[in-house]
């Protein structure tokens, strides 16, 4: 087959597909050319039906073809597009500016994490999971490991799971720094950008020196943790509190009363209370529509009922009212840091049972994470017995007892859930996703078809705040 | 799984669990509980009508559909019905989760959509027919929507394998995990 013949769209053979099952673009394909015909290179890459791939471009320009109105216009953006957060693709019809229809195109991006996570022991699987949604790893990390804890019928130590909040709500201020950099971006904000990245950074590198990477970490772990803070950490991260409270009040100094922001983000992608939840989204989308539903307090985990913070909420529902709670969600996890620090229980930080904990001492080096050196000692110098329990522990790993769970926690973006199944072996049967990038994108459509003008997609969009690594998996 | 067992569902889900094998008895395959998580299995003929009475009656109230997934049973128990779908639901008004499954089998994987229920079901829906091959009737538009188009096959059921990588030194080629064994460096089986 030539490269200039028409690409073959989905074919199944399998008859068991029936008519429900819409095949996109059958109707467009044009018999292949042959060499018989002879027509140049240009004439026959005119009459090329291109698919694009992810479904419905051929029916959307039909459609639009067939309204045969000179001012519809079907636009195709991304999944290159700088705005659309990552991998994302977006089809557009718009009659003059404003949008008649909108399809989100996702998948650009899959690469068979779930799939994945069945052929790896379950602590392995935590360096798969890290890598979905990117802006927010700790949350990741934490939730598969609170669902392989669930399965397992063990809790990790008390200063794990202060740790891992630490950690999840400095994580959730710089998840919400980049949305609040980029959606700057967009709208013209350029400071915003500078600033909000600028603090990330700051985050970043507390990551960096509690986990050794500044993403990826996997440093959340079954019954634990890999390691503990190392020393000065504390310090840091009081000193980084002490400054963020004074910047967040300069984000909303330069943004909240902006007659151009407010312009550009008030009334801008509404969605009632009803629609939100008939879809499905969760997070701050929900919580800026006046359901205050947060599951730290509905559904405790970690210990995060033990701290004291609120939920903020806002009536909007616009892109305003969303970025009004993100802002005010960075304090309150400010708040709920602090509360950490002051607060931070002693002890190990990995469940102290040999079958289960990790048998090596992991240390921070200045090349990153490995084995510590009193424990290489101890394993080739000392002790044989020792040497085959580590080896018998990293190669297989633990058995999990057969059964499902579904965890979910609160992530960045809402509702995070791990829905892991366990045949009672050394690896995952199962882990499914429910990632709120995947299911708040689905809003997209919805908000914006028959409401917004072109302009105004940039602004519904990067409220929503998918990241597609999450989306895609 | 041992689900002759007696288990105390939470107290949130009593009077569900009542509801249901009241209103709908044929509708109940099976009602199991692990962890404190309740499941119900139902048959697929009652499925939206069950789904309908969930969300709406007081008792229930199950809004939002958190999430839809699917699971191939090919290893883990002998069933014909070896494809599952997994609906979790969760309730704003009692604060509690409950979890519905449905088992199909390969040669006859239709479900009844649920989107006319929560419309969030449309990507999930999509998402299990892209990995597991189920057919959701009613679906509105039951296209993959994570893999290409043009693929073939179901990659996330348990006997569709994973693939090795080509390597363009010396046209070695990666096995998958699955298949390598560690004989002084990793090799295919």
């Amino acid at each position: 087959m030539s490269e200039l013949e028409t690409p073959r769209l989905d074919r199944p053979t399998d008859e068991l597909v029936d008519e429900a099952v819409v095949r996109p673009g059958e109707a467009h394909d044009l018999p292949p050319a042959t060499a018989a015909e002879q027509v140049s290179l240009n004439e026959r890459r005119a009459k090329q039906v291109i698919a694009m791939g992810g479904g419905d471009w051929a029916e959307v320009t039909a459609r639009a073809d067939a309204e045969d109105q000179d001012d519809v216009m079907v636009i195709n953006m991304g999944p290159q597009h700088p705005s659309t957060h990552g991998v994302l693709r977006l089809v557009v019809t718009l009659r003059g500016e404003e949008v008649t229809s909108l399809q989100p195109v996702v998948g650009y991006l899959h690469t068979g994490i779930e799939k994945s996570t069945e052929f790896r022991t379950w602590v392995q699987g935590v360096t798969f999971v890290t890598r979905m949604d990117y802006l927010a790893p700790i949350f990741n990390e934490t939730a598969y490991c609170l669902a392989v804890e669930k399965l397992l019928g063990i809790e990790a130590p008390p200063r794990a799971q202060a740790l891992r909040v630490l950690m999840m709500e400095l994580n959730r201020i710089s998840s919400h720094l980049v949305w609040l950099a980029t959606t700057g971006l967009e709208l013209g904000a350029l400071s915003m950008m500078l600033y909000g990245f600028r603090e990330r950074e700051e985050i970043l590198d507390i990551l960096e020196d509690v986990t050794g990477l500044r993403m990826n970490h996997a440093w959340v772990r079954p019954a634990g943790l890999s390691q503990d803070l190392p020393d000065g950490t504390e310090d840091k991260v009081r000193a980084f509190v002490r400054d963020m409270d004074g910047k967040v009040d300069e984000y909303e100094t330069l943004l909240t009363n902006n007659p151009i922001w407010v312009e550009r983000t008030r009334g801008i992608g509404e969605l009632g209370l009803d629609q939100l939840i008939d879809l499905g989204v969760t997070g701050p989308m929900l919580r800026a529509a006046g359901l205050d539903h947060d599951l730290r307090k509905a559904e405790p985990y970690c210990g995060y009922e033990q701290y004291d913070f609120d939920v903020p909420t806002a009536t909007g529902a616009d892109v305003y009212a969303r970025y009004r709670v993100r802002v005010a969600e960075m304090r309150e996890s400010l708040k709920i840091v602090e509360q950490v620090l002051d607060s931070l229980p002693g002890g190990p930080v990995m469940l102290e049972d040999p079958k289960i904990a990790w048998p090596a001492r992991l240390a921070l080096g200045p090349d990153g994470l490995g084995n510590s050196p009193a424990h290489v000692r101890h394993i080739m110098g000392e002790s044989m017995e020792a040497l085959i329990h580590h080896f018998k522990m990293v190669t297989e790993g633990f058995k999990v007892p057969q059964g499902e769970v579904y965890v979910p926690v609160e992530s960045p973006r809402g509702e995070l859930g791990y829905h892991v199944v366990s045949d009672g072996g050394n690896l995952p049967y199962r882990v499914h996703v429910r990632d709120p990038s995947f299911v708040n994108l689905q809003s997209a459509a919805p908000m914006m078809e028959g409401r917004l003008l072109v302009a105004d997609i940039i602004a519904a969009l990067s409220s929503i705040d998918p990241v597609l690594g999450g989306v895609d998996r | 799984m041992t689900s002759a067992t007696a288990f105390q569902p939470p107290d949130a889900l009593q009077p569900v669990l009542t509801g249901l094998r009241e209103h709908f008895p044929d509708a109940v395959v099976e009602v199991s509980g692990h962890r404190g998580e309740v499941t119900v299995e139902l048959d697929r003929a009652h499925l939206v009508e069950v789904a309908t009475w969930l969300r709406d009656d007081p008792a229930a109230r199950f809004r939002l559909l958190a999430d839809l997934s699917g699971t191939d049973y090919l290893k883990l128990d002998d069933r014909p019905e070896r494809l599952c779908v997994d609906y979790h639901l969760y309730s704003f008004d009692h604060n509690a989760r409950l979890r519905l499954k449905v088992r199909v089998s390969v040669e006859d994987p239709h479900v009844p959509t649920v989107t006319g229920v929560w419309a969030t079901a449309n990507w999930h829906e999509r998402e299990v027919y892209d990995f597991f091959g189920v057919r959701f009737d009613g679906h509105p538009n039951l296209i993959r929507i994570l893999m290409p188009e043009d693929w073939k096959g179901y990659p996330q059921r348990k006997d569709y394998p994973l693939g090795g990588v080509d390597v363009e030194y010396k046209g070695a080629h990666v096995p998958p995990p699955d298949t390598r064994r560690y004989r002084g460096g990793w090799t295919s089986t």
